[in-house]
């Protein structure tokens, strides 16, 4: 059939035998999230039926799901205005799949999904949000959509005239360095690639690299697909698929996976070995603008952050919290921890990961997107640099055009935010933090 | 004759179009006055009403790149701007289309700010320069709903022929 693993499932969605790339379709919907724009698909959703004597109504409210992370909690009563007409409209509607500001159950919604087993191999999933390719980790092919196109779907259950996109094969060979991971691997795709390269795309990640890769880092590759301005980012469902379901998301029911044919049509093959990979660095203002850490070593930071959906996860907070016990962030320096989810935030708690960051010094925040986006929280000063585990570096992403925000993985930022500059967590180790730095290392001030 | 009004590069993305802690205000009525927030003075010549409508905004490659906010396509769309690109990025080109914001994909055009160029299916004329430009037409996937009016009209359109 010769179909890649996202003709597979667009043609199993629109009811076909086959699909191939630049085909138009018309997919049904298993999963359609949406955070607190949901407050303006609402209106569209609303205007979609203005002038029928149709009543608004959800095709289906069990595949609908409201997360609010983005502004969590308010920080205006414009934004605390939008989630009480959002809490509204999902409690009449009866959607099921509502993650409000909690502690138990809320998070930020790329982590929320596959955390709860919402997410299944095969899934056509579309979101609100661009990063929405996160969940292809699970071998779903999951795009992001504007508000409009929510609204449509809400309305008939399918995402209309979807074209099926080409898709280029990334094979990943070699074991990482010590400190060097998934976050490493996705900026150096992403500069090798640029940020247009996968326009239109669907990167589809094999390899053993990627077989003994955990979900949490496959997220990470499939989150940052998108700032290769890919459609969608896969990795085919696997093994560890299968006990991430059942182990973490407490699935139960059979799980299918799909898989690509062995004489899939690829747009492009892309062969990588990790082998020799260094910690590698999105300098601004643009995502595509990657560099191997040794040319920006000590680049004096203000703000660290680590979280998001792209490394907030436990594996993110537990090579952080290796680094920082014992230490303390850099006088001069600010960082700013925010766990992707409740839930990853309460694993945190019982291994000893936020006492270790508070005691170095860190503020440890609710679950959400914080600070990633520049909305209510962690918004830099004229002039200041911000070293971030999160996944944009656009001019004014973090709240301020006259910032600069560089990209690293959570072990640059946890070593980088002890000594008040760009560091290599290897150096560090070796007590040669910022070796060619022009600017002095800032020692670590103990209690 | 339409006027291109401001230039900017490759890969700008929505958070510069509408930055991201505007992003409460949804209403299309409300988002304009946010497009280019932080360009404080393109910002300020929008909204002074500076630009006639139907006015060119010229972009590089994969204008629209990043956050799916509709915010990025209603505040320009409220200026009633044409964006002629070399090219868009995805989520921004079917933002655009689904709300009717005027958008041109043309990988080759060459034009400054002042420079008059006439839009055509056929092509871009710089009347300025006296050169042409091929366009790339959109995807015909979603000629439908531009037909229609855009996505709002279609899925009405949809809906009513399910119930009948």
């Amino acid at each position: 059939m010769r179909m890649t693993v996202a003709e597979q499932i667009l043609a199993r969605a629109s009811g076909l035998p086959s699909v191939k790339a630049g085909d138009v379709v018309e997919p049904k919907v298993d999963l359609a999230m949406s955070h607190e724009n949901a407050a303006l698909v609402i209106n569209q959703f609303n205007d979609i039926y203005k002038g029928t004597n149709l009543t608004p109504k959800i095709w289906d409210s069990s595949r609908v799901a409201v997360i609010f992370d983005h502004r969590v909690p308010a920080e205006s009563p414009k934004t605390a205005t939008n989630q009480k007409k959002v809490r509204e409209f999902v409690g009449a509607q009866s959607v099921s799949k509502f993650h409000g500001i909690r502690g138990d159950v809320g998070g930020i919604c790329h982590q929320v999904l596959p955390e709860n087993g919402y997410v299944r191999p095969g899934m056509v999933i579309v979101g609100t949000d661009s990063h929405t390719t996160s969940h292809g980790a699970l071998g779903a092919f999951a795009f992001g959509i504007g508000a409009t196109e929510m609204a449509s779907v809400w309305a008939l259950g399918a995402a209309v005239n979807i074209e099926v996109p080409a898709t280029i094969k990334i094979v990943v060979k070699g074991r990482f360095k010590k400190f060097v991971g998934p976050k490493d691997l996705i900026l150096h795709i992403i500069g090798k690639l640029t940020a247009q390269g996968a326009n239109f795309k669907v990167l589809e990640f094999h390899g053993p690299t990627i077989e003994q890769m955990s979900t949490s880092g496959r997220l990470v590759l499939c989150n940052m697909s998108v700032e290769a301005g890919a459609t969608a980012g896969i990795v085919p469902a696997d093994a560890e698929t299968e006990r991430y379901l059942r182990e973490e998301a407490g699935v139960a029911e059979p799980i299918e996976s799909v898989k690509p044919d062995a004489d899939a049509t690829y747009d492009q093959v892309v062969e990588i070995n990790v082998a020799k990979l260094t910690p590698q660095i999105a300098s601004p203002h643009t995502v595509d603008n990657v560099k191997p850490i040794d040319q920006v070593l000590g680049k004096k930071v203000h703000q660290i952050v680590i979280g998001s959906c792209t490394n907030g996860r436990l594996d993110d907070l537990a090579i952080a919290a290796k680094i920082l016990k014992d230490k303390k962030v850099a006088s001069g320096t600010r960082m700013l921890i925010f766990p992707a989810s409740g839930k990853i935030f309460r694993q945190a708690l019982t291994k000893g990961y936020v006492g270790t960051f508070m005691q170095a010094g860190a503020v440890v925040m609710n679950s959400g997107c914080g600070p990633c986006l520049g909305i209510h929280e962690g918004a830099l000063g004229d002039g200041e640099t911000a070293l971030s585990t999160t996944n944009r570096n656009f001019k004014g992403r973090m709240g301020n055009p006259n910032s600069e925000v560089y990209l690293c993985s959570p072990a640059v930022a946890a070593a980088s935010a002890i000594t008040g500059v760009i560091t290599d967590p290897n150096q560090h180790q070796l007590g040669r933090a910022s070796a060619n730095s022009g600017e002095r290392a800032v020692r670590p001030t103990h209690n | 004759m339409a006027t291109v009004v401001y230039r900017v590069g490759d890969d700008v993305s929505t958070d510069v179009i509408y930055p991201g802690r505007f992003m409460a205000t949804v209403l299309p009525n409300e988002t304009p006055q946010f497009a280019f927030a932080d360009d404080t003075a393109f910002n300020g010549k929008l909204q002074a009403g500076q630009f006639p409508a139907g006015s060119v905004l010229l972009a590089g490659h994969n204008f629209g790149c990043g956050s799916s906010r509709e915010q990025a396509v209603s505040c320009l769309k409220g200026h009633e701007l044409v964006i002629v690109a070399r090219s868009f990025a995805r989520i921004f080109l079917q933002n655009a289309i689904n709300l009717g914001l005027r958008v041109v994909a043309c990988p080759g055009i060459e034009a400054n700010v002042g420079d008059d160029l006439k839009l055509s299916e056929a092509g871009i004329v710089n009347t300025s320069t006296g050169r042409v430009y091929a366009v790339v037409p959109l995807p015909q996937s979603r000629q439908a709903i531009i037909d229609a009016g855009g996505l709002i009209a279609y899925t009405r359109k949809r809906l009513m022929s399910l119930g009948a």
